[in-house]
């Protein structure tokens, strides 16, 4: 099953990205017109629609928005990791992302509470958990 | 602003839900046919009175969806759109074919949405990897590919799973409620024999104690999917005097689209049916307090719940109360899906799941809900999901 693990595929926009990762950091894009944080990485910011964005390193530090506990994988490449503790973390300059959270039991996780990146390889590609700040 | 409430539905047609089809398969193409046939009969009109129609997309082309249809079917149309909304597509159909009435470009549009398994391709084209992820796109450049499939929040359990938790931490969470909502509505589907779940009622404690699948949603909190298939017919005023039965207006309508992924929503347990249901009312003139049905989208229970209060039958955070306060059932205080919805009812394939909230209220307003009939139905409140809670489309439906 591990080998047929899908893995982000970088366009040339989201590369910087990816590549962050890899090297163990947390970039985002920042608007230079409205200031706005930018997430998933775009061609255009997505407040104000400014083709001006630079790349910013960040912490990658936030708070847990959301979780939910797959008991069922919900796909057969994820039947390994069931339980998988499937969240949403809202990074501290206010973008939310996908992500999953390890080094906790399901009954630990609580809504809001602090959160620190871990950079997962996965195969060939670095993948950005998230664990217990 | 918007509709005048002189296009009406007087047509309805569906195929039985069934969990194990057993029967011929049918492409869509003829599923269409079938069920256009059967709509137009049921309204009491012939085939060249028709001139529109709205599709979702169909298996037989990737392409010229609409041009297809009216080919296969011999009709001419002056008004042809394909919905692509998700859940919400047939409730979008029908606002769609009712605002192309209004404007005079047509009298008589078909709304379908077939849902039977196909007949299996004796030259099966390779598989394409990138469809095992259910409605996620995992095609390259897709951020669902690139930001949602590898976390594995994939399909559509995790999503509705993450705006529970959230709305527990949010509001608090009254499991027994949620599942109250699974119970009332099988009951409706006692009263409907079409319903996959006809003759199996349920209790609050079944609900709890069946399998968990994603934190907090059970198993029998989500959809069961299912063959189906169902159409109905749009008519302008002047057809409508012709047909058989009560015409059923559009008297409002409302849509509104978000995100595709709910992570990105700007509340996670704010649903967009609320500006969707609001622009319905205020079309219609009407209040939520003046609908007799609502005939909500239900892939979850959760659905359902944001629904009720974001559409504003109560005040946001109060669902779980309203829900233990009112008897959700036909002969109840504040009927929700009395066909069973599609907890109870079942999801047929395709796009057909969303048509049976329209089609259930339509038959309400007629009076043809046999078994589960509501005394003097005169409005209803229809809504369509798609997305993951972030397509909404609403419309009111009243009685002549």
């Amino acid at each position: 099953m591990e080998s047929n693990r899908p893995l982000p595929i970088p366009t040339p926009n989201s590369e910087p990205f990816w590549k962050g990762l890899a090297n163990h950091q947390v970039t985002l894009q920042q608007c230079n017109d409205c200031a706005a944080w930018v997430f998933y990485p775009r061609s255009h910011c997505n407040g104000c629609l400014s083709p001006n964005l630079t790349w910013t390193e960040v912490t990658g530090n936030g708070t847990l928005y959301s979780y939910t506990v797959a008991r069922r994988p919900t796909a057969p490449q994820f039947a390994d990791d069931i339980p998988q503790l499937i969240v949403v973390v809202e990074l501290n300059e206010g973008v939310r992302l996908n992500s999953v959270m390890i080094n906790v039991a399901p009954e630990a996780l609580i809504i809001g509470m602090a959160v620190k990146p871990v950079f997962h390889l996965q195969n060939s590609a670095t993948l950005l958990y998230f664990e217990p700040a | 602003m918007g509709l005048k409430g002189r296009a009406a539905v007087t047509g309805v047609a569906d195929y039985k839900n069934v969990r194990k089809y057993t029967g011929k398969r049918k492409f869509f193409l003829e599923q269409w046919a079938e069920l256009t046939q059967l709509a137009l009969a049921d309204a009491g009109l012939s085939k060249h009175d028709v001139d529109g129609l709205c599709c979702a997309a169909i298996p037989e082309s990737t392409m010229f969806a609409p041009a297809t249809i009216a080919e296969y079917l011999g009709l001419q149309v002056n008004f042809a759109e394909t919905v692509d909304l998700g859940g919400a597509s047939p409730v979008s159909m029908i606002w769609r074919a009712a605002a192309a009435i209004e404007m005079g470009i047509c009298e008589a549009v078909v709304c379908a949405a077939p849902g039977l398994p196909i007949p299996s391709n004796p030259n099966p084209p390779p598989k394409d990897p990138t469809r095992v992820y259910g409605s996620t796109s995992a095609k390259w450049g897709s951020p669902q590919a690139e930001y949602d499939v590898p976390y594995g929040n994939v399909a559509q359990n995790a999503g509705y799973a993450l705006i529970a938790q959230r709305y527990a931490a949010t509001y608090g969470y009254d499991e027994r409620a949620l599942a109250k909502i699974a119970v009332d509505q099988r009951t409706n589907a006692q009263g409907n024999p079409n319903a996959v779940f006809y003759g199996e009622p349920i209790t609050i404690d079944d609900v709890l104690q069946s399998k968990m699948i994603a934190d907090p949603l059970h198993i029998l909190e989500i959809v069961m999917p299912c063959a189906g298939g169902s159409a109905v017919v749009v008519v302008s005023e002047r057809l409508a005097k012709k047909c058989k039965h009560r015409p059923v207006f559009v008297t409002g309508f409302g849509e509104r689209l978000t995100t595709r992924s709910v992570t990105y929503a700007e509340d996670m347990t704010v649903s967009p049916v609320g500006p969707a249901a609001a622009s319905a009312f205020a079309m219609s003139g009407k209040k939520p307090k003046d609908v007799d049905v609502l005939e909500a989208y239900d892939c979850y229970t959760i659905t359902v719940l944001l629904t009720i209060e974001d559409s504003g039958f109560c005040s946001k955070g109060e669902g779980t109360a309203f829900v233990n306060e009112n008897d959700l059932t036909f002969s109840g205080s504040f009927p929700v899906n009395t066909h069973g919805g599609q907890l109870g009812a079942g999801q047929a394939a395709g796009m057909a799941g969303g048509m049976s909230q329209p089609v259930e209220g339509v038959r309400q307003i007629m009076g043809r809900a046999d078994g589960r009939q509501i005394a003097n139905c005169n409005a209803a409140l229809i809504t369509g999901t798609g997305g993951i809670m972030s397509e909404q489309s609403a419309i009111i439906l009243e009685g002549a």
